[in-house]
């Protein structure tokens, strides 16, 4: 049964009819056509969905529209602000932190989870957040030489 | 699903063919549409056609009704703004060509780098190209590729030459524009071809030397970055059409099963859903892919299922029961008399299970009909096969169909198998609107094309003196490369039985594909291991013992500049360091990586804590490039080495998540250094995949060298290490 869900979106509210039931990755890539987030497995194993809900990283292929109500989303596309690259973002094409770029908007979201809420990481856990976060081509270093970097950049703000 | 999955096997195996041969390509446009559509294409600007030097179209020879050009080739477009489009049928899946290939059209242009912008994959714009894989963009489409550029820019010097009244010697090419040495006048490229039509031509310009180089051999970051970190970039399920539906196919429980009886009207009562029955295909249709999920739930179907003939553990028993007869890949001097020199003999047999590419974009693809047009928007490694397959199963002309490729999410061999791309054109073609089929994780690893399971027998004879005498070696499924020896050894035999490809039906329960270096991770494994036991057998470092029975100064070379970074200090193994070496030859460059391992004897856990790399690949285009390349490899390899195995009963995959299938984490990474050897002066090789095949001998060799156990059968799991580590 659909309702109506209000909720926001990359800091814009958004009211939705929706069945609540739905998953957040459906609705956001066909519904509101955000397809930064993507489908790698279903089942919160790899991250590549990762959007950050009330400042924290989520699988969105594993969250219910209903546990959305009244909460914010951001996605990928919600870092950029006024046309400059989140420091995440900066880092990530400097440091070359990519190749095929499918698991990266997941992989950003899920480091910028981490640094919301703990601005100073040291690599270590770094590596324990990123873990569930999987990249087939193997950039992980230079990832975590990002998220360093960009941490490092920020100096202790979250934005 | 039986005639659909027949006609996709023989598609797909006519696909897959191809990609065996390291050694053919290229680019054959057979170009696809005439001029006039083709502008109207690509709209304003000026085309420049080029011929390409005879040996280039030699090279490809003639494959699937595409002939290759005598005639002329577009692979550059100069705008009117100046800037310069390059056109290439290859894709970019993370590799890095889009950068690479944009070096080398400005270097050999002579225009800026921010200047050039490429069209990659659309079967539309892009001169005919056989596939993404092999490494064989650099190798192969590059140097015709370049001669384009260097041809395109003789011309329009020739045309500077004519306009400024300024013979052509006082003229040179900087940034885009023609100047007259020692004077301010000067002409763009835009102005030369602005408002005409050149389809002037000069034979035999030569490329540009090293000495020449601006922009190629100079590191550069990826130019997708920017894209690919907003999420701007598109991926196949990203490229939305007005009125699509997303597809969700009925599955059979096991490759080989038979459908005998299904019901739909569950299905059908969901609002909104669309079901199609057509023969062997059952899917359900809707714009929101979880109400089609949940509808295709409620589809009752009834399959026969074969009885399974093997298992992951019984598989490589089953294999040698039928396996083919074998194929000499290399043969000199006399087994019998090496075996008579030889102080000591090794026999041993290695093992390797199936993989999954498992890239993390599955395999998706949009398909749209329109009138007797199809388009298709795929993540696939072969666009122009696509074109032809998908034009033959649907009783189309090759013509009517275009392939769009966007940004591909990884392939690594696997998306040269294009079934899902078919079933999107089935199903618009059927249902005439756009369809979306975007595989579940399930489903990517049900229809992946595994790395074939292997075996590799081989048996060897070295002096007390560390020279080796003979070398009997087989390799079963893998395929040959890589399986060619190369250590100067008077005495030796290579045969190859089988192949993925090539293999009798009845060998693989299910479709074997080329995975990252095919055969070559297989070879290497088993001929770097053996080395090592016989190294150790004659008590001498490993790197000394390779060195001295090695002629081939590529792989000298690549070892002692391993050596250096790591730091080795010889000592015979296992010295109790966890420290391995392994070297190996790939798509003409050579590698040679040291690791450091830990190993838990408690657990059986293998922790690889540091990695180096050094690679010689004749002219690198893009250090950067290749020396991430180069950390790819070297990360994905530690899964074959130490986790990956597709676990099956006959045609029924027990593999369906990364939770039964674990790949390399950020928790495994080790500390992995690089070096590539200067070689710019030899032609360019393959960097996409050899830094992949030395990692399961690197690391069973260190594994031995830390326990004094050695592991015959990759993956190294931990229970694998434990038993081996009991049994000792």
């Amino acid at each position: 049964m659909k309702e109506t869900l209000r909720f926001k979106l990359n800091g814009k509210p958004v009211s939705l009819q929706v069945d609540p039931d739905r998953t957040l990755l459906w609705v956001l890539r066909y519904d509101l056509k955000l397809t930064g987030p993507k489908y790698g497995c279903g089942e919160a194993l790899c991250g590549a969905c990762t959007v950050v809900l009330d400042r924290q990283a989520v699988r969105s292929c594993s969250v219910q529209m209903r546990d959305v109500a009244g909460k914010e989303v951001t996605t990928i596309e919600g870092l950029e602000q006024n046309g400059q690259l989140h420091p995440l973002q900066e880092a990530f094409v400097k440091h070359d932190a990519l190749q095929c770029g499918y698991c990266t908007p997941g992989m950003i979201m899920n480091a910028y989870g981490l640094l919301l809420n703990n601005p100073q990481p040291t690599r270590s856990q770094i590596i324990e957040h990123m873990e569930g976060n999987l990249c087939r081509c193997g950039a992980h270093m230079l990832i975590v030489e990002a998220i360093e970097t960009a941490a490092k950049h920020m100096g202790g703000r979250t934005q | 699903m039986k005639i659909f999955d027949d006609k996709l096997r023989s598609l797909e195996e006519e696909n897959q063919e191809r990609d065996f041969s390291d050694l053919i390509d290229d680019p054959g446009p057979a170009f696809p549409l005439d001029r006039r559509e083709f502008l109207k294409l690509v709209g304003g600007g000026i085309l420049i056609f080029c011929t390409m030097p005879r040996s280039f179209a030699q090279e490809g020879g003639r494959r699937g009704g595409h002939s290759l050009p005598e005639d002329f080739n577009a692979f550059l477009r100069i705008g009117e703004d100046g800037r310069v489009t390059g056109y290439t049928g290859k894709i970019e899946m993370g590799q890095g060509i889009i950068t690479s290939l944009a070096q080398m059209l400005a270097d050999e242009l002579d225009v800026s780098y921010d200047s050039v912008h490429m069209v990659m994959g659309d079967t539309a714009l892009c001169p005919w190209d056989r596939g993404t894989f092999g490494s064989m963009t650099t190798r192969f489409f590059g140097p015709p590729f370049r001669a384009a550029a260097a041809e395109a820019k003789a011309v329009l010097v020739e045309l500077a030459s004519e306009k400024l009244g300024v013979p052509k010697e006082r003229l040179k090419t900087r940034d885009g524009a023609v100047y007259v040495v020692g004077g301010s006048r000067k002409v763009t490229y835009a102005e030369l071809t602005k408002g005409k039509r050149i389809l002037r031509r000069i034979k035999g310009v030569p490329v540009e030397t090293a000495a020449d180089f601006e922009i190629i051999g100079e590191p550069e970051i990826r130019r997708d970055g920017v894209d690919k970190v907003t999420g701007r970039a598109q991926y196949a399920g990203d490229v939305k059409e007005p009125g699509m539906l997303c597809a969700r196919i009925l599955r059979p429980p096991a490759h080989g099963a038979r459908l005998v009886s299904v019901d739909t009207s569950g299905a059908k009562e969901v609002e909104g859903v669309e079901v199609v029955h057509e023969g062997d295909l059952v899917a359900v249709l809707h714009p929101d892919p979880e109400a089609a999920e949940k509808a295709l739930g409620k589809i009752k179907a009834m399959f026969d299922k074969p009885q399974p003939y093997a298992d992951d553990k019984t598989i490589f028993e089953h294999l040698l029961k039928v396996a083919p007869a074998g194929e000499v890949v290399a043969e000199g001097g006399n087994l019998a008399e090496g075996l008579k020199a030889a102080d000591y003999i090794v026999d041993e047999t290695f093992l390797n299970s199936y993989v999954a590419h498992s890239p993390m974009e599955p395999h998706t693809a949009l398909a749209k009909m329109d009138g007797n047009k199809l388009t298709i928007w795929p993540s696939t490694q072969t666009p122009f096969p696509l074109q032809d397959a998908a034009a033959s199963l649907l009783g189309m002309l090759s013509a009517n169909v275009r392939v769009i490729t966007p940004f591909v999410g990884g392939g690594f061999g696997g998306k040269s198998a294009i079934r899902q791309a078919l079933e999107a054109a089935r199903l618009a073609k059927l249902t005439g609107k756009p369809i979306q089929v975007a595989w579940s994780r399930a489903e990517e690893f049900f229809y992946d094309t595994f790395r074939p399971a292997a075996v590799v027998r081989i048996k060897a004879g070295v002096t007390k003196a560390g020279l080796l005498t003979y070398w009997d070696y087989g390799v079963y499924y893998a395929g040959s490369r890589g399986s060619e020896q190369f250590y100067n050894i008077p005495n030796h035999r290579t045969m190859s039985y089988g192949s993925g490809w090539t293999a009798p039906q009845s060998a693989h329960p299910f479709a074997t594909g080329p995975w990252r270096a095919p055969g070559n991770n297989t070879n290497t494994h088993a001929r770097e291991s053996h080395i090592d036991m016989l190294a150790a057998k004659v008590g001498m470092d490993p790197i000394e013992f390779r060195l001295r029975n090695l002629r081939d100064e590529r792989m000298q070379a690549v070892l002692r500049a391993a050596a250096d970074k790591f730091g080795w200090k010889p000592a015979k193994s296992p010295s109790g360091r966890g420290l391995g070496v392994a070297c190996g030859t790939d798509v003409g460059a050579v590698v040679a990586h040291i690791a450091e391992v830990a190993v838990d004897k408690k657990t059986g856990h293998v922790q690889v804590k540091r990695v180096v790399c050094a690679q010689e690949m004749g002219l690198c285009i893009n250090p950067e490039g290749a020396r991430i390349q180069m950390e790819g490899c070297i990360t994905m390899g530690m899964g074959y080495a130490l986790t990956e195995e597709v676990k099956f009963t006959g045609g029924d995959i027990h593999t369906h998540n990364f939770d039964t299938y674990t790949i390399p984490r950020f928790s495994w990474l080790p500390e992995i250094e690089t070096v590539i050897v200067d070689a710019k002066d030899k032609p360019a090789q393959g960097g996409g995949e050899p830094a992949v095949i030395c990692m399961g001998a690197v690391v069973a060799n260190a594994v031995y060298d830390a326990t004094g156990v050695r592991l015959f059968q990759l993956p190294m799991t931990p229970e694998r290490v434990k038993a081996a580590l009991s049994r000792a």
